[in-house]
């Protein structure tokens, strides 16, 4: 090469110009990202720590061993006139040194691994532990409470500070549990019931998204975290353990109608068409009985999301109106469920009349 | 070894030709290691721009948030071939190729030690690469990752309590009938290579002197033999769960789906060294050659590479952490993980310990193989964050995983074969690769890998699961999805100044004299490109470099050391 890519005074603007680049980017996104940097609970909170372990010692071996590697290009580079330079073949001592070393920096950082993992595995025994039930479905998660016997999909509702233990279910493929702010991944395999524990320390909304491929939707599997008070938790469970209201305007009322004439295969209201909440394990491990492919729906308007928080339920949006369909999600998903989700399981083919009536009723549930 | 004499054979009968000796008819009947070797480089650089195309249109699709450049269904069957293409179709077929150009040479044998068997392994590949690619025009492309877990590759009806959506068509039977097929092909190839390395050496090379690329490629060879029956198995009891109602992998009917992720990876993970030894090997040719000094650490190098082979195949589960696998299995496979980085991590040392100290000239094999140390360093450590596996739960299955395996594969096999290619093309071809272009390639080369791949360490910190066709544009990923989408445009575009450089130099590039950079091995002893026979004389072997002890007899390194 005769003409160096850029000489020295050059150099140094590029490089700034670089950093300068590299960190507006930086600081342009991540805001509203589930990052696994930005936790709420003692689970994650322990494995960025270990993020951070990892990141000092990784980036003083990247300077080092870059630097060794740039610093022999540029010193030890063809010039004129150069001697052939000596041959030489190794150096055992040297060899050796360099083969201990790195043994020991990983072996520390194995320390930290295992001290982490066993920290993460251990659930902390306590007297008021909420146990959930989480089923994965292609493409949407169920959970369902199992000391009060409710059932809500798309948003798991937990107390804050308190024990969470999530049972991990799947009657199909495999898909993986994973709220980034609260806890890391683990699988639900069918056959296998894995565990897993977390505890927030703070009320709020975080994303889980489903982290295992799990076929042509699994980009929207997601779903709300809701952590709140433990007098807000209280309050939700008394009014999920209703029935769903009876319609209290004519317009609902024929939602409810056209509900049990053309949703029932798949979708189930307790009151409508159920008498109470199932275990959704028990119903969907047994190839004898029915098992529900499509979400229960006795609460769905107090739900923030749409079928695996591909769509947000805009209630406010869902008054009746001529356009109805404009404004409001649910409306939307009605009208054309395969259009907004290909590939889902819920078919159906409804009239603006009718999906006006569903969305008034369907909204009405909270 | 008495030397056979050849070229003196007089044909006096005139005779029609036969189809083995036109142009055509040559490439199609020949058992020539050389010929055969360029025919799997040729189609595995064909794959890799069937797959680089398949990793535009996924770039394109993610540009940006809520796109519908691809349905979901397209998305999912392109970035299951895109991984499977590059992984089997592409480096597998590349690395062989240069294996059987090379290791005869540099071991001074006049073939592979069974030339038929090496024409069949080819032959094999290329049916198997064209079967599992026309799936695409059966409508029915594999669509269930390159890892294809169970139970999601099961028919319908296998697949759960209540029947959900898995893989009823045909997609995954072209995947495990493909993939049988380039075992055999595999197989083929490596036994050839264990007995051409075993038993074909020149005299005078011992194990110990032999070059580090033909080391490499022994290795490799092995962990196919041993890793290859795993993956027969798995794709077998696929086959079977599908078509002859076994339930391997349901369990509904007490199978298990884990079953074929400990399978598979038995057979994955040593894939992954599979993948990158060989280039090992092409690395520790390149960089002495061009620093002018010898390998530093011969036997640290070698043996490294060894202790690698073995400890592939105890990794396997930390694909798995996230499985549910009990605390003590997991703290087994984080050591496993740790052990296996040390002999990595010393070669990279041996590397750059090589270059120091030596007289470096700047051709451009020499550019790729510095720029696979200084990419492949960030593979290694990026590789040693994943192993700590209470992070590996929040990073696994996201861009983070994308962002550590494209540092290994492209810019460390990747970068590697481009040194690899720049470095031998001139003995296969007789010309000289353009070193304008060259140098154009490398540059945008090096820009695109960081610009596509580094962003993706960021997006799996942002919580960005890989394998999702699209993604919402209010989480903050919009910017750097871009940004990575533009990198890959500008490896599209370096490799097309690639394709370019080949063609103009075949026709007009300035032809290679045989020994063009004043190398160290056997090959470069013969001339560019190499007779049939390779050599008219076998050589007589001394020393690790027996090239270079031939022309400089007076500080021949059989004079001053002793191995
Ligand atoms: C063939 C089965 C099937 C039928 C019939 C069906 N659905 Fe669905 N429905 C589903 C499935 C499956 C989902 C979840 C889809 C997903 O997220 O992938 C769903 C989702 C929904 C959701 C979103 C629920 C949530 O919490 O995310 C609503 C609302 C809904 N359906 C309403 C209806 C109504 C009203 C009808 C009757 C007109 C109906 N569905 C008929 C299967 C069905
Ligand atoms: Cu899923």
């Amino acid at each position: 090469m005769r003409k160096p890519l850029f000489n020295g005074k050059t150099r140094w603007q590029v490089v700034v110009a670089g950093l300068l680049l590299g960190s507006f980017l930086l600081t342009a996104c991540g805001e509203n990202s589930p990052s696994i940097l930005n936790t709420f609970g003692p689970v994650a909170a322990s494995e960025s720590f270990l993020f951070y372990v990892i990141l000092i010692i990784a980036t003083i071996i990247f300077v080092l061993v870059e630097g060794a590697l740039i610093f022999s290009i540029i010193r030890y580079r063809e010039r004129p006139g150069m001697p052939n330079p000596r041959q030489i073949h190794g150096n055992l001592r040297i060899e050796v040194l360099w083969t201990v070393i790195p043994s020991i920096i990983l072996f520390i950082v194995l320390f930290f691994t295992i001290q982490g993992l066993v920290n993460v595995a251990t659930q902390p025994t306590s007297s008021n532990t909420l146990e959930v039930r989480a089923v994965g479905h292609q493409w949407w998660w169920e959970f369902y409470y199992p000391k009060y016997n409710i059932t809500t999909a798309d948003e798991l509702h937990a107390p804050v500070n308190t024990i969470v233990q999530v049972d991990l279910y799947s009657n199909n493929v495999i898909h993986s549990f994973w709220v980034p702010a609260l806890t890391g991944k683990t699988d639900v395999i069918p056959g296998h019931n894995n565990m897993r524990w977390f505890k927030a320390d703070a009320t709020g909304t975080f994303l889980g998204e489903c982290a295992e491929y799990c076929g042509a939707q699994h980009a929207h599997m997601a779903f709300h975290a809701v952590i709140q008070s433990s007098d807000d938790f209280n309050t939700w469970v008394s009014t999920q353990q209703q029935a769903a209201v009876t319609p209290s305007f004519a317009l609902a009322a024929q939602g409810k109608q056209i509900f049990m004439g053309q949703c029932t295969g798949c979708h189930g209201i307790v009151g409508d068409n159920l008498k109470g909440y199932d275990d959704p394990q028990v119903k969907c491990n047994d190839p004898a009985i029915a098992c529900l492919v499509g979400p229960n729906l006795t609460h769905f308007g107090a739900r923030g999301l749409i079928a695996g928080g591909i769509l947000t339920n805009n209630r406010d949006q869902c008054s009746p109106g001529a356009d109805l369909l404009r404004r409001c999600h649910l409306a939307q998903w009605l009208k054309d469920p395969q259009g907004i989700k290909p590939g889902n399981d819920m078919v159906v083919n409804l009239t603006d009349d009718q999906i006006q009536a569903l969305v008034a009723y369907l909204e009405s549930l909270n | 070894m008495a030397t056979p004499v050849i070229g003196n054979a007089t044909t006096t009968v005139v005779r029609q030709k036969r189809l083995s000796e036109s142009y055509v008819g040559e490439w199609l009947m020949t058992t020539d290691h050389k010929l055969i070797g360029i025919m799997y480089i040729v189609t595995g650089f064909f794959f890799f721009l069937v797959g680089g195309m398949e990793a535009l249109l996924i770039r394109t699709q993610l540009a940006a948030p809520d796109a519908h450049v691809l349905s979901p269904q397209t998305y999912n069957a392109i970035f299951t071939m895109h991984g499977t293409t590059m992984i089997f179709l592409f480096v597998i077929p590349v690395l062989t190729g240069f294996g059987n150009y090379i290791v005869p040479l540099m071991i001074g044998a006049r073939d592979m030690a069974f030339p038929r068997l090496n024409a069949f392994g080819y032959w094999v590949l290329l049916f198997g690469g064209i079967f599992i690619q026309s799936s695409f025009l059966f409508g029915a492309p594999p669509d269930g990752g390159w890892f294809l877990y169970a139970p999601l590759n099961l028919t319908n009806a296998g697949c759960t309590v209540h029947a959900t959506a898995c893989t009823n068509g045909m997609n995954a039977d072209f995947w495990a009938l493909g993939v049988l097929m380039l075992g055999v092909s595999s197989i083929a190839g490596s036994v050839n290579f264990v007995v051409t390395i075993l038993k074909l050496r020149a005299p005078g090379m011992s194990i110990n002197r032999m070059p580090l690329f033909t080391w490499m490629v022994l290795v490799t060879s092995f962990l196919l033999l041993f890793a290859l029956p795993s993956l027969t198995a798995a794709a077998g009891l696929l086959l079977l769960d599908r078509h002859a109602g076994t339930h391997f992998y349901q369990y509904a009917f007490g199978g298990d789906p884990l079953l074929w992720q400990h399978l598979f990876w038995s057979f994955g993970h040593p894939e992954v060294y599979i993948l990158i030894l060989p280039v090992f090997g092409m690395i520790s040719e390149i960089l002495p050659v061009f620093s002018h000094k010898p390998i530093f650490g011969y036997t640290f190098i070698a043996w490294s590479g060894v202790a690698i082979g073995f400890l592939s195949f105890t990794v396997w589960a930390h694909h798995m952490f996230a499985v549910g696998l009990p605390p003590i299995a997991q703290a087994f496979f984080a050591t496993s993980t740790t052990l296996i980085a040390i002999p990595t991590a010393v070669k990279i040392f041996n590397w750059i310990a090589t270059i120091f100290g030596g007289k470096i000239s700047f051709k451009v094999p020499m550019l790729f193989a510095l720029g696979f140390v200084a990419m492949f360093l960030i593979g290694g450590l990026n590789g040693a964050a994943l192993a700590v596996v209470p992070f590996d739960y929040q990073v696994t299955d996201t861009y983070f995983v994308v962002a550590h395996l494209h540092y290994v594969l492209f810019g460390g096999t990747v970068f590697g074969v481009f040194a690899g290619t720049y470095y031998w093309f001139p003995k296969m071809t007789g010309k000289f690769l353009g070193e304008r272009l060259g140098q154009v390639q490398f540059w945008l080369m090096l820009i695109g890998v960081n610009l596509t791949f580094f962003p993706m360490h960021i997006l799996g910190l942002l919580g960005m699961p890989r394998r999702y066709y699209t993604y919402a544009g209010n989480l903050g990923w919009n910017e750097l999805n871009l940004l990575a989408s533009i990198g890959a445009l500008t490896i599209g575009l370096a490799i097309m100044v690639f394709l370019y450089n080949v063609i103009v130099s075949l026709k007009n590039g300035q032809v290679a004299p045989d020994d063009p950079w004043d190398a160290f091995t056997l090959e470069w002893d013969t001339s560019s490109p190499p007779k049939k026979y390779n050599f008219l004389h076998i050589p007589v072997v001394r020393s690790r470099r027996p090239f270079y002890d031939k022309k400089y007899p007076e500080i021949a390194d059989w004079k001053t050391v002793i191995h």
